[in-house]
């Protein structure tokens, strides 16, 4: 029992960085309809600027700040720079661009803060916290309680705002979303920019419990992606369901099956799903119509 | 499907029309000379090639260009995409050298089992994913070559594991394949081969089935063209070249790690088709060299190879978004008008 | 030729077609026609195979085809367009006419490679016939072009000269004439016309009344998914239903 507790409280912390990476995917793909194969080297360039930051000597509040806002601008900048000139290019041109903003960011990084892998310090501490016999970081309780605050505030942002309404309009029909006077070109931006700091929350979350480096956003990236397709793309409910289920499936694996097979588990069970429901749990989307 | 069904009525033939139908078939110096100068140019490039390690750097273009027009068919032409394409090529490699290794099998005994095993296993998939589009269908394959390469790494008992294994020598009629200068003609044939094959196929009537349901896949269905069988099948054939050219490159580099079934790899060759250009053959053979050239061309720039890769990337797809073969074909045929 | 009977789709809580039954005969030209979303687009789709029916019966030459593959109604003879272009802008004009002939042509991958499948010259024969059908339809002034460089109304022929190539005996054309001018669409009028006379059966969608009207053997009007009427351009031009449903929908429209 304790040891189903420890995974648990594990797996929600890993499912909690996942539904992030998760959201960044989704809020991007309902914008532009496309996958941003660069995600994770958001997440990746969070924990790799507040760490750097906090080694010269920044405090930690600062550095996270500034690590946020840091990874915004480079997102607005990729989709200044990479996406919307290339906006009525096929999916595969897309997702090779994307690709290699994720190749220019991962190289980057490795020039300007070297290889070696970094670690944050821990928000508060790294005393365990007893709790039915199993042991749960402060650093949990903090990834946990901040994606609950940040689903929270997007759930504000995308039903209270104007900003928000017209991304999900834009989402669902783009042509009539500019009838109505939406400005596709701002939805766009801001969805990347929003985007990127969703994954940077990730990563300065995270990078304290697993330590980060520059070649960490692949598979952080890529869980993201399985996350999001899993609950179905686009749907935000569905990037939390997903990343949730993800990360709590993947750390059973780990505890009661194989270790070694734990990277394999979310691939195998995105298969599965997706020749059970090609578009995920949540996803509906119109069918495609003559 | 009677011939009686079509009434004579409809349309009339005239000999303008027949010249003008027959002026748009592809002809001789488009179709059969670009192949008969890459033959020469292949035959002579050994007398100027001055050392093995630019016979290897030869035979890894030759290789990477066999792969890239494989998989140029289903993405270029068939317009599905594949991130997985790596797993197949491991798994032909992996096959060839655990038939070969554990099994005592002969190398081309081993070449071909691994090659119907690869082909049975994607056509089992295919029939499930391909139903799939877009980004579902891009996790999907993405998802299975990830899958391949975990296996390859954690299996250490038959695969030696992440640190790889080695593969012995392939003997072909007698006759040991071992070194450089022996593989380079091989793989040389190969590429001419495949140029003609797929040349050939992307002209004929199921090249234009293919052609066709990328553009519209319904409008393909109503006249007859079975659009899940067609992608099936381009799917298990780029499948088996891969794992043709897995086998024999396992056999040419006598040493593999499961990096070779890996997703980078298997981003690579989507990029050759890519920045090539989809839907082109020599496309292909040019995106193949030209990424192949890239890191030893770019290693002067010590740290700073992965950030121009991305830079090429993202400016081919921006500016020449056809890939660089059809962009610059389609500027000159308008310089040349 | 065609018997539809009863014929039900839903998509979620729309009903887009309901019970809507009728028959066309061998060798006739028959048109639906009916306000915007009144179910005609579904209809064709629905015989055509590219929707399966909720409920309902389609026959073709007495057999039951409700909800079979399109690809497999190909091979008994259906032919369609469609309302919003479905044209491979990657492909050249003439090789968008000449998918038309795939079921006549050998399309194993294998034939492909080895430059096998021309070997009786039907590729060629294949070539001259859609060359011949583009002139027929009246665009073959762009034999030699890309079929992304085409102009609108010169692509609408082309998903005729399309359909064509594949020998139909019985064609569906979705709208030939919308987005068309006044001269276009009399030279479309002439063709469909033509096709009838030539023996091919035509159902057709189309807005433009006085195209119907002067092509029409019969004509079915829906409204709302339902059948409101049905019988030859006189009857319908008079039929108080119809002209109601008409005025309704224009005086909403605007
Ligand atoms: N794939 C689909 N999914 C959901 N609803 C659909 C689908 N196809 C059609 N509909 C709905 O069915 C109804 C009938 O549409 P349909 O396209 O058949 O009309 P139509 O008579 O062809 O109209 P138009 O003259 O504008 O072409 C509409 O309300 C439409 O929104
Ligand atoms: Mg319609």
């Amino acid at each position: 029992m304790s040891q189903f507790l420890q995974l648990l409280f594990s797996g929600l912390t890993v499912g909690a960085t996942y539904a992030l990476s998760a959201l960044g995917f989704s809020m991007i793909y309902n914008a532009s309809g496309v996958i941003n194969f660069a995600q994770g080297e958001f997440i990746m360039l969070g924990g790799m600027v507040a760490a750097v930051l906090t080694a010269s000597g920044l405090p930690l509040p600062l550095a996270v700040l500034a690590a946020i806002v840091v990874v915004a601008l480079v997102g607005l900048i990729v989709e200044k720079l990479a996406i919307e000139p290339a906006r009525d290019a096929d999916i595969t041109s897309i997702i090779i661009i994307t690709i290699g903003v994720s190749m220019i960011v991962r190289g980057v990084v490795e020039v300007t803060m070297g290889k070696g892998s970094r670690a944050l310090p821990h928000f508060s501490g790294e005393t365990p916290i007893a709790l039915g016999g199993a042991t749960l970081l402060p650093q949990s309780l903090w990834v946990m309680a901040v994606t609950a605050v940040v689903v929270a505030g997007l759930a504000v942002f995308f039903g209270r705002t104007r900003l928000g309404k017209g991304i999900l309009a834009t989402a669902h029909n783009r042509l009539a979303a500019q009838l109505v006077g939406v400005d596709v070109k701002k939805v766009l931006l801001t969805s990347f920019g929003l985007a990127a700091a969703l994954g940077a929350v990730g990563g300065v979350l995270i990078a304290p419990i697993a330590t980060t480096s520059y070649d960490a956003g692949l598979m952080l990236g890529l869980k993201g992606f399985v996350a999001a397709t899993f609950g179905g793309l686009g749907s935000g409910v569905g990037a939390i369901a997903g990343g949730v289920l993800l990360g709590l499936i993947e750390t059973m694996t780990a505890g009661y099956v194989s270790s070694s097979y734990k990277d394999a588990v979310p691939f195998v069970l995105v298969l599965v799903i997706l020749v059970v429901r090609p578009r995920g749990l949540f996803g509906l989307g119109p069918s495609e119509r003559v | 499907m009677s011939e009686a069904s079509t009434p004579p009525t409809i349309g009339r033939s005239s000999p303008e029309i027949t010249a003008a139908a027959l002026a748009t078939a592809p002809g001789f110096r488009s179709r059969h000379l670009p192949v008969i100068v890459l033959a020469v140019v292949l035959a002579a490039l050994p007398t100027v090639l001055p050392n093995a390690y630019y016979y290897d750097v030869a035979i890894r273009i030759l290789a990477n260009a066999v792969l890239a027009i494989a998989l140029n068919l289903l993405i270029g032409y068939c317009g599905q995409i594949s991130l997985g394409h790596a797993g197949f090529f491991g798994l032909g490699a992996y096959g060839s050298a655990i038939l070969t290794t554990h099994r005592d099998w002969t190398a081309p005994m081993a070449l071909l089992a691994s090659a119907a095993i690869v082909g049975v296993v994607a056509w089992v998939v295919a029939r499930v994913i391909l139903r799939l589009k877009g980004h579902y269908l891009a996790m999907a394959t993405l998802g299975l070559g990830i899958i391949v390469t975990i296996v390859l790494t954690n299996e250490a008992s038959l695969t030696g594991g992440p640190d790889g294994m080695s593969v012995g020598d392939m003997k072909l009629f007698g006759l040991r394949l071992t070194g450089e200068k022996v593989w380079y003609p091989v793989f040389a044939i190969l590429l001419v081969f495949a140029v003609v094959l797929a040349a050939n196929l992307v002209e004929s009537p199921a090249g234009r089935a293919l052609r066709a349901l990328h553009g519209s896949e319904v409008a393909a269905r109503v006249v007859g063209i079975d659009t899940a069988s067609f992608k099936t099948r381009v799917f298990v054939l780029s499948a088996v070249v891969a794992a043709v050219m897995g086998s024999l490159t396992a056999h040419y580099l006598g040493f593999i790690t499961p990096q070779v079934a890996s997703f980078h790899k298997s981003v690579e060759l989507v990029t050759m088709v890519v920045v090539g250009g989809m839907a082109s053959i020599w496309g292909s053979v040019f995106g193949a060299a030209l990424l192949s050239l890239l890191p030893d061309l770019l290693a002067r720039f010590e740290g700073f190879e992965t950030v121009i890769f991305g830079v090429i990337l993202v400016a081919t797809m921006i500016f020449l978004p056809r890939g660089m073969v059809p962009s610059l074909a389609r500027l000159v045929r308008r310089e040349g008008r | 030729m065609l018997r539809v009977e009863n014929l039900t789709k839903s998509f979620g809580g729309v009903t887009a077609v309901s019970g809507v039954g009728f028959e066309v005969a061998k060798g006739t030209i028959h048109a639906v026609i009916g306000p915007n979303g009144a179910g005609k687009t579904t209809l064709f789709n629905l015989i055509t195979g590219i929707y399966t029916p909720s409920s309902g019966s389609i026959r073709f030459e007495g057999v039951e085809i409700g909800g079979r593959a399109p690809e497999r109604l190909a091979a008994l003879g259906m032919s369609r367009t469609f309302q919003n272009l479905q044209i491979s802008m990657n492909l050249t004009a003439i090789d968008n006419v000449m998918t038309g002939a795939h079921l006549g042509l050998n399309s194993s991958l294998l034939a492909g490679m080895f430059g096998i499948p021309d070997l009786g010259g039907r590729e060629r024969a294949a070539r001259v016939r859609a060359a011949e059908l583009m002139e027929f339809v009246g665009c073959g002034a762009y034999v030699g072009a890309e079929a992304g460089s085409m102009p609108y109304g010169a692509l609408k022929r082309l998903e005729i000269a399309r359909a064509l190539m594949a020998k139909p005996r019985i064609l569906f054309l979705d709208e030939p004439a919308a987005g068309l001018n006044h001269t276009e669409t009399h030279e479309i009028e002439e063709l469909i016309a033509a096709l009838g006379k030539s023996g091919v059966t035509v159902v057709l969608v189309e807005h433009d009344m006085k195209l119907v009207m002067n092509v029409s053997d019969r004509i079915v009007v829906l409204d709302y998914g339902k059948k409101l009427a049905e019988g030859t351009p006189a009857e319908i031009r008079v039929n108080p239903d119809v002209v109601a449903a008409y005025l309704g929908a224009e005086s909403e429209g605007v």
